[in-house]
């Protein structure tokens, strides 16, 4: 299939894939290698020092920042909290929704409604439902649930709260996406497995874990990397709601990114930043590749 | 096998669960019908969702005190560049990469799939700093040019392209008809699904943007609506009804767009889970 290079349908093919290769390079494989070489360098806005190489100095000095410490960390409680709350409860809806009632596409339009709301209006809403006081919809939500044994809250000023607010925020907003890819693996399982089980006399609860959970296997499998790596992109919540406050309780790696890159000029650590950010969303690609290849092996 | 109470006990889960996530929103379009003093007064009761004495003031006042028309405008305009450009630029790629023979095809494919897994954000400060050299900060184009190519976009394409029969394309080719005539007369027509799925997924992931344009954008005049109503949420003084209001205003066309093409989003979402 070796053609020569200036064959007219080399030409036609780079004619059309240009504008898209082009792009990509530009706006993206560029820009990342410039990340990572900037992370090895001191480069400051405006600041009168020469640009030096600095080697590992800028990975060096960002572990040793508690600030980014504490991010890191949070993004992770975000993960081990939002990722299987958020994924149990779609799957719940998934199967609820999972069968023709009267009513279900009413209820699948409900549940993902959020998703076509703009993160930070979502953001926005919930900071007046966290308002402080016993006014506050969630304060006298919680009252209510807990037959008035509640103490009103200053929730986004709460060292203990800020972060479960926002991932209260963001499983609301997130939770529908989830659900549509789940109800659409649901209906991909073949309705013979389910016949053959309820000749076999499995009941509602044996055909869940041994027909349902199994051929659901990959879909879950993408839908928590999907979640998880947005969990670690985490940002237009925090921005809004709590700043990263009270004293990081709430930060993210991509804040203290940007508090970084742009509050303080500093952009070789803030590019730093972007490539750890990289580092562990390729990280978590490759686990869920892994778990998702042994499956196919299996079957 | 089934016992009685099964679907009863069904539709009283949804009930609850539907209860919980229609509430911020309720909440959001009561309130915004209804004096500012009384939003976060009647937060805590019923009353929240119960907009008793309904007035347009809130939305008169947004109005008064922002260009909200000009947002929505910026806002309309760059999503609809990006989707529109992103379709034709990703799709021809797209085929290139499914059905043409060309040196080069296998290594530039693989680069493709390389940078999908490479965020916004693990190049926002490099690509801020890039077009910060070039003086682009502050502009429509810096807010559309890096979202055109999408690799995920290309990826789908691709997928779609490779399963269609060939016979639709040798008829054409037998005729005389160059690729880029092929493309246009005979795969464009037979390709509407993926089109509207590649469109509903980008319009989804980028009308949103907050990051870029909170980077990239200082002047009022080419921000785009999440960056305003953030603004507008601290822009005293802090009138909650004047602030639900704008929130309302911002979501209703979209929302009016996903209730008539509903079908379409659902797929187009549910179309991200099958790969791989």
């Amino acid at each position: 299939m070796r053609q020569p290079l200036l064959d007219s349908r080399n030409f036609t093919a780079a004619f059309m894939s240009a504008p898209a290769l082009v792009g990509l390079l530009l706006f993206v494989a560029v820009p990342f290698l410039f990340a990572v070489a900037l992370s090895f360098t001191n480069l400051r806005l405006g600041s009168p020092l020469p640009l030096e190489w600095m080697g590992f100095e800028q990975y060096r000095r960002i572990f040793s920042d508690p600030s980014f410490v504490r991010a890191l960390l949070n993004n992770l409680v975000f993960v081990v909290v939002v990722v299987p709350l958020q994924t149990v409860l779609a799957l719940v809806l998934a199967l609820l929704l999972n069968r023709r009632f009267y009513g279900t596409t009413w209820f699948r339009t409900l549940f993902f409604m959020p998703v076509v709301f703009p993160l930070s209006l979502v953001a926005v809403v919930w900071v007046l439902i966290f308002a402080p006081g016993p006014n506050g919809m969630m304060n006298a939500f919680l009252d209510l649930v807990s037959l008035g044994s509640w103490t009103p809250r200053d929730f986004l000023h709460d060292p203990y709260f800020a972060l479960p607010a926002i991932m209260l925020t963001s499983i609301w907003q997130g939770t529908g996406f989830q659900m549509v890819i789940l109800l659409a693996g649901l209906q991909a399982v073949p309705a013979e497995l389910y016949e053959a089980a309820a000749i076999d006399g499995a009941g509602r609860r044996q055909q869940f874990w041994h027909i349902t959970l199994p051929q659901l296997r990959n879909t879950l499998i993408f839908v928590v990397l999907v979640t998880t790596i947005l969990a670690f992109r985490l940002f237009d919540q925090v921005q809004i709601m709590t700043q990263g406050g009270p004293y990081d309780a709430s930060t993210t790696v991509m804040f203290e990114t940007v508090e970084a890159a742009f509050a303080r000029q500093q952009v070789a650590r803030g590019a730093a930043m972007t490539v750890i950010l990289f580092l562990v969303v390729l990280l978590i690609t490759w686990l869920q590749r892994r778990v998702a290849r042994q499956e196919r092996e299996v079957t | 096998m089934t016992h009685r109470l099964f679907v009863p006990m069904i539709y009283l889960c949804l009930l609850l669960f539907g209860l919980l996530f229609i509430s911020p929103i309720g909440f959001m379009l009561a309130g915004s019908l209804k004096p500012d003093a009384r939003v976060l007064v009647e937060a805590g009761d019923w009353r929240a969702f119960w907009p008793a004495g309904v007035t347009l003031d809130n939305y008169r006042d947004v109005f008064a005190r922002v260009d909200f028309a000009r947002y929505l405008l910026n806002s309309l305009f760059i999503n609809g560049m990006i989707v529109g450009a992103g379709l034709l630029v990703n799709s021809l790629a797209g085929y290139a990469f499914a059905r043409l023979l060309w040196r080069g095809r296998e290594l530039l494919f693989g680069l493709v799939l390389a940078v999908m897994i490479i965020p916004l954000e693990a190049i926002a400060v490099p690509l801020f700093y890039m077009v910060s050299l070039v003086g682009w900060r502050d502009t429509y184009l810096v807010q559309i040019l890096p979202f055109i190519a999408n690799a995920f976009s290309v990826y789908l394409f691709y997928t779609y392209f490779i399963g269609l029969p060939r016979e639709l394309e040798e008829a054409a080719r037998i005729d005389g008809a160059g690729v880029l005539r092929t493309y246009f007369s005979i795969i464009l027509p037979n390709a509407k699904p993926v089109f509207a799925t590649v469109a509903i997924l980008t319009f989804l992931s980028q009308w949103g943007a907050f990051l870029w344009p909170l980077m990239v954008t200082s002047s009022e005049t080419v921000r785009p609506l999440p960056l305003a109503i953030a603004t507008f949420h601290s822009l005293p003084p802090l009138q909650w009804g004047d602030i639900l209001a704008f929130g309302v205003m911002m979501v209703l066309p979209i929302l009016v767009v996903f209730l008539l093409f509903q079908r379409w989003f659902v797929r187009g979402v549910a179309h991200t889970g099958i790969k791989g």
